[in-house]
């Protein structure tokens, strides 16, 4: 997945693909725990994400408490109704910032 | 996708089912209990089982989660025939399945969070802190956050339930049984359970097998019920359907409700004594979230 990462205007974006379930999920949470170790604003781009479980989502909300503690941001970019539905359950759309896609996320950021 | 169900929800899909019961027979014994079961569930389908005591509900949940086997037929979950998969394959099958037990069955000697991680420590090699989110996400979701570190004997009746449910769904399973939700607990604490099981269904898209004797459990959260008398199924319809039966026993059973319906001692005791409910349950008096929308 290390393909997987790019630099846009001074931010790190992760895209993250496919299923992300309990076997994908570790390594989800490294790549996202490794872009958020640079220190760099982080978005993570979902949209080519066709399903995600509660071990990814707890990668997310991990990485972001990383960030956090690093006083850097990381969002979340194109999540699809699926995962919002998911999300508003554990009501973590009060908790991630969250951009229909990358364009917004960018202009949010500046 | 939630929407299945209400497509056609008199009609049999066998297609894609995610439950697939065929000719199942049950003994204990010499004694027949279960005869000629025939019974599939939808994906995203929420199927009420109900019945008198003694129909043999609980026999047929058992069968269903694998607990039994039995003497002839088939149970399909998931597409996986439990009555002859391989080891590893129902292995890989129990990781994409939620059971909630009467009675809550979580272990006095670990804590609700504990209690709640233990399926992913028992299927999954995910680091501690993943584990940890995942089952906090699921006290948030069953309206239990902040009672992570209680023992199950803290817990009101309610909040045992709550958290067996978290446990049921800490690994997001495609499947969730649950054995009779309601028992025992007040009127508000169960139909506060009823929404979540709504809810779940609706956020997760999980398909729900309930077993229950509760009518208006039963009427507010089935797609379709299925009535089982003694030992057989009597019919399969959706709640409209079951309300406008004419089938005398079907009659009976709604009518006779009230006499029919089983009751724990400690709710029954209450009733005697004229207690107010939630003050009999020591644990739900004010301080702990029992009542809640979940
Ligand atoms: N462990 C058991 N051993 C022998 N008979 C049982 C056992 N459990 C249940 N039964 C009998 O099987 C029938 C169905 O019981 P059960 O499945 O518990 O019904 P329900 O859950 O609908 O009340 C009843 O006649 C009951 O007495
Ligand atoms: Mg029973």
């Amino acid at each position: 997945m290390s393909e997987a990462v790019r630099e846009v205007n001074g931010n790190l974006v992760v895209s993250l693909t496919g299923e992300i379930d309990l076997d994908r999920a570790p390594e989800a949470r490294r790549l996202l725990l490794d872009c958020v170790k640079r220190s760099k604003d982080v978005l993570v781009d979902l949209s080519a994400v066709t399903y995600i479980d509660s071990s990814g989502i707890a990668s997310l909300v991990e990485a972001l408490q990383w960030a956090k503690q690093r006083g850097t941001d990381l969002c979340l970019v194109a999540v699809s109704p699926q995962a919002l539905r998911v999300f508003e359950l554990a009501r973590l759309d009060k908790v991630f910032a969250i951009h229909p896609d990358l364009d917004a996320a960018l202009a949010g950021e500046n | 996708m939630a929407a299945v169900a209400q497509e056609t929800p008199t009609q049999t899909r066998t297609d894609d089912a995610v439950v697939r019961i065929q000719g199942l027979q049950a003994h204990y014994g010499a004694r027949q209990v279960l005869h000629d079961i025939e019974l599939t569930v939808a994906p995203g389908e929420i199927m009420v089982i109900m019945g008198g005591s003694g129909s043999g509900k609980s026999t047929l949940l058992r069968h269903l989660v694998g607990l039994m086997r039995p003497t002839a037929g088939s149970v399909e979950l998931l597409g996986v025939d439990i009555t002859r998969a391989p080891a590893l394959e129902m292995q890989r099958l129990r990781r994409r399945i939620g059971v909630a037990f009467q009675g809550g069955a979580l272990f006095s000697s670990m804590n609700v969070l504990d209690n709640i991680m233990l399926p992913l420590r028992e299927h999954t090699q995910l680091d501690r802190q993943t584990m940890e989110i995942m089952a906090r996400l699921k006290l948030e979701v069953v309206n239990l956050a902040g009672a992570e570190d209680l023992m199950p004997a803290e817990l009101s009746g309610g909040m045992v339930k709550r958290a067996a449910v978290a446990r049921a769904i800490v690994m997001d399973p495609a499947l969730l049984f649950f054995d009779e939700p309601s028992a025992g607990l007040d009127p508000a604490v169960s139909s506060a359970l009823d929404d979540l099981i709504l809810k779940l269904r609706e956020a997760m898209n999980m398909s729900i097998v309930v077993v229950t004797h509760e009518l208006e459990s039963a009427f507010k959260i089935a797609d379709r019920i299925t009535v089982l008398d003694q030992g057989r199924i009597l019919t399969v319809d959706d709640v409209a359907g079951i309300r406008r039966s004419d089938n005398a026993r079907i009659q009976n059973l709604l009518n006779r409700r009230a006499e029919n319906a089983e009751v724990d001692a400690e709710t029954y005791l209450r009733r005697l004594t004229g207690e107010a409910a939630p003050a009999g349950d020591p644990q739900a008096a004010g301080t702990k979230q029992d009542a809640g929308a979940v």
